[in-house]
């Protein structure tokens, strides 16, 4: 019984990584729309899941879907637990020196959302003593803390949560991804209570390069079929087939940046 | 999708739109979660309760070790510790005799961090309920010739049942409520099917109440089940 | 004690925790600790002030439930009964999250909510953390409570009513102390698990020990340091709690053994 149990524990836990080409791409579990949500069927769906669909079968990759928690994403993929993060993870220095990322495949400017009839600024000093909600780690939280260091900061672990408690009332503002924003504020409460008040100058240092998929360091040839995958749909028209289900303009951003 | 016209029915409907079987499901693998880690924390209960009473200085030395690490770190912790460190730490001590690499699920991994709390506590759990028996039992069943595998199971087993009973349903019901911590890394039991409902949907209260419900009859529940259990295992005692 | 405190192998055993430790100092990178010291202190400042005053207040609360419990009347005696069993039977993250995020989506249907003088209160994560800890451990305490009152012999109940005792005195004088008397030694391992609870605030944007180290982890992509000097931190406050808790045990007995 004893030596079962022991069997059974190890085949759970310490089962050797299977050597197959299944190629492990790794999204957030907490809701992203509309990029990445799960469904009442517990199926990953959104912009991002379809396009990194399509990039996969470009570059010729089987690839099998994972979440994890989005703070657990880098860990994850530094601790051979997934291949690839798509999760809307920004390019930026900083994350560079633990990981390497392929070329962006979207780009959006950061945004402001505010309480209907507050006139917030984001210019030097516009959200002085004001509460603003950003998720935690994230390129809004560092742009924040640069930009606004006169408002009071909380750190949420899902910007959905923000989002949660700006309409419930406890924040003034929530600085995050401008689609994220506009999604926020189409749903029911976001009219309810919510406008957008400003969108912020692009600042490289801070808010990245674009979106890219993560991959180790190491891993140089994954990244590079990565990379003529993006071209591929980015070329033959897949890109912008998946991206017009979803919004009603070019989210790619400037070319070349 | 319109959440916001539904009846509440319609919300916690089983199939799709409802979310009804995401919140099932998610109680499924809480159960799954909350069970493996309750029996592998009852073996390695027994076997450290096995070692505090009868190993050697060093044994005892160290099992006193991790009861007290063990007890004293937060679960939350543990979690991120069996979950992110650990499996590096494996995977760079298999490297180094040349074997493959390790990897530990979310499941797994909850197993092992509730197998781990569970024994820790089960340790002095049961140390308690045997020390409980009197000795000239077990004594009388050596001297019988018995083995000790035999006197464990015929004589100290069946004698420390009805004093440890209470521990081990104690133990069962932590076990269960410390499957939501596994929300924090993302891993979809109960708590954070609940949590992805309510934000899907924006009915917060609705589907986190549905979630203590659910977790409220496996508490009650088990509590039945515990207290025929013990009335089982006490029968006979009464008279003495 | 016949044998000394230090035998052979436990001095092995402290030889090789030692080695441990300086290889992790000196082998890992610890660098980050500059920048970060003060944002590790705020948490755990905050931690440490969540652990008493919860503590206290559930503790407090705990008193009137184990007492109605034990001697109420009986719908009082079932309310009671009935809060500490939803308070046990769910876990505690998931009350938080209720309290937090539940009564936050009622807050834009409650017209004036805003303009009232609780409502600089309610915008913060704090009282929510506060509340929610506070009432789990009311709800665990209470049903030790219940049995303390229940523990306490009759005789010297009825003793103290037949010298013609005020009820409320008896409560004061004999029948509170003695329960409390009874919960003491429990009441350690009690303050260790609320202290293991703490953590489950960082969820509400609480930034508790736990949200600091996480935001360590998530800026310095370290996998082992910071979890392991937050778990050693937890480890030190717990043990300082049971320090505290046998010093006052041994002081109680030494002033009850000189009366």
């Amino acid at each position: 019984m004893k030596r079962l149990m022991t069997a059974t524990l190890t085949s759970l836990c310490l089962a050797p990584v299977a050597q197959a080409e299944v190629t492990r791409v790794g999204f957030a579990t907490e809701p992203y729309p509309p990029f990445a949500t799960l469904d009442a069927s517990g199926e990953l769906q959104g912009w991002e899941v379809d396009i990194t669909r399509a990039v996969c079968d470009a570059a010729e990759l089987e690839c099998e879907i994972v979440t994890t928690s989005w703070d657990g994403l880098i860990p994850a993929l530094t601790g051979d637990k997934l291949d690839v993060i798509a999760a809307s993870l920004s390019i930026t220095d900083q994350r560079r020196e633990t990981i390497a990322f392929s070329d962006k495949y979207y780009q959006t400017p950061a945004a402001l959302a505010g309480a209907k009839g507050d006139d917030l600024k984001t210019t030097s000093g516009g959200l002085a003593g004001k509460t603003l909600g950003v998720q935690s780690a994230s390129i809004h939280q560092a742009y924040a803390q640069v930009h606004f260091p006169e408002s009071i900061l909380r750190e949420y672990q899902t910007q959905d949560d923000a989002n949660q408690d700006l309409f419930a009332g406890r924040l003034d503002a929530t600085l995050a991804d401008r689609l994220i924003i506009e999604q926020f504020l189409d749903s029911k409460e976001g009219q309810l209570c919510c406008e957008m008040q400003a969108t912020v100058t692009q600042d490289q240092e801070t808010l990245g390069e674009g979106i890219g998929f993560g991959v180790r360091q190491a891993d140089d040839a994954l990244r590079e079929r990565l990379n003529e995958g993006i071209a591929e749909i980015r070329a033959n028209g897949t890109y912008d087939e998946i991206t017009a289900r979803y919004f009603d303009f070019d989210i790619y951003g400037e070319p070349d940046t | 999708m319109n959440y916001r016209d539904m009846s509440m029915a319609e919300l916690l409907a089983l199939a799709p739109p409802g979310w009804g079987g995401v919140l099932l499901d998610g109680l499924w693998l809480s159960l799954q979660v909350a069970g493996g880690g309750y029996l592998l924390g009852l073996l390695i209960g027994m076997a450290g309760a096995a070692g505090k009473l009868s190993g050697g200085p060093v044994i005892r030395d160290l099992l006193t070790c991790y009861t007290t690490v063990i007890r004293a770190v937060p679960e939350l912790v543990l979690i991120l510790l069996v979950y992110f460190a650990m499996p590096e730490a494996l995977s760079h001590l298999l490297a180094m005799v040349g074997l493959g690499e390790v990897e530990i699920g979310p499941f797994a991994a909850g197993i092992v961090v509730i197998a781990l709390v569970q024994g820790a506590y089960a340790t002095e759990v049961m140390r308690g309920a045997i020390r409980a028996i009197p000795y000239g039992q077990i004594e009388a069943a050596y001297s019988l010739g018995m083995s000790t595998a035999k006197t464990f199971r015929r004589i100290t087993l069946p004698a420390m049942l009805p004093g440890a009973l209470p521990g081990l349903s104690n133990l069962w019901l932590i076990a269960t409520k410390d499957t939501a911590l596994l929300a924090v890394v993302g891993f979809t039991e109960l708590t954070l099917a609940a949590r992805q409902a309510a934000g899907a949907t924006k009915h917060h209260l609705l589907f986190l109440c549905a979630a203590g419900v659910l977790y409220l009859l496996v508490s009650l529940v088990s509590n039945l089940l515990f207290k025929v259990l013990e009335r089982r295992a006490t029968r006979g005692l009464s008279h003495g | 004690m016949v044998e000394s405190r230090l035998p052979l192998h436990r001095l092995g055993l402290i030889a090789a925790a030692g080695v441990a430790v300086t290889l992790m100092a000196l082998q890992m990178r610890w660098d980050w600790l500059l920048d970060y010291h003060d944002a590790i202190l705020g948490g755990l400042w905050l931690t440490l002030i969540l652990l008493v005053t919860t503590s206290v207040a559930g503790f407090l609360l705990a008193i009137p439930l184990g007492l109605v419990q034990a001697a109420g009347p009986r719908p009082l005696a079932w309310l009671a009964r009935c809060f500490c069993t939803l308070i046990r039977g769910t876990p505690l993250l998931l009350q938080i999250w209720l309290l937090y995020y539940g009564l936050g989506s009622l807050f834009p249907y409650l017209p004036g909510i805003r303009e009232s003088w609780l409502w600089p209160y309610l915008i913060e994560a704090w009282p929510y953390a506060f509340a929610a800890l506070t009432l789990s451990f009311a709800g665990y305490e209470g049903e030790v409570m219940r049995g303390a009152f229940a523990g306490v012999p009759r005789g010297e109940l009825e003793a103290a009513r037949s010298l013609g005792m005020h009820p409320l005195t008896i409560l004061r004088r004999i029948w509170l102390p003695r329960a409390v008397q009874r919960v003491l030694p429990t009441l350690n391992g009690e303050l260790v698990i609320q202290l293991k609870a703490t953590p489950l605030v960082a969820t509400i944007a609480a930034l508790d020990t736990y949200a600091v180290f996480g935001r360590i982890r998530q800026e310095t992509y370290l996998v082992y340091e910071p979890l392991l000097l937050m778990a050693l931190i937890y480890l030190v406050l717990a043990g300082l709690i049971t320090l505290a808790f046998s010093f006052l045990e041994r002081s109680w007995s030494r002033r009850s053994a000189g009366d």
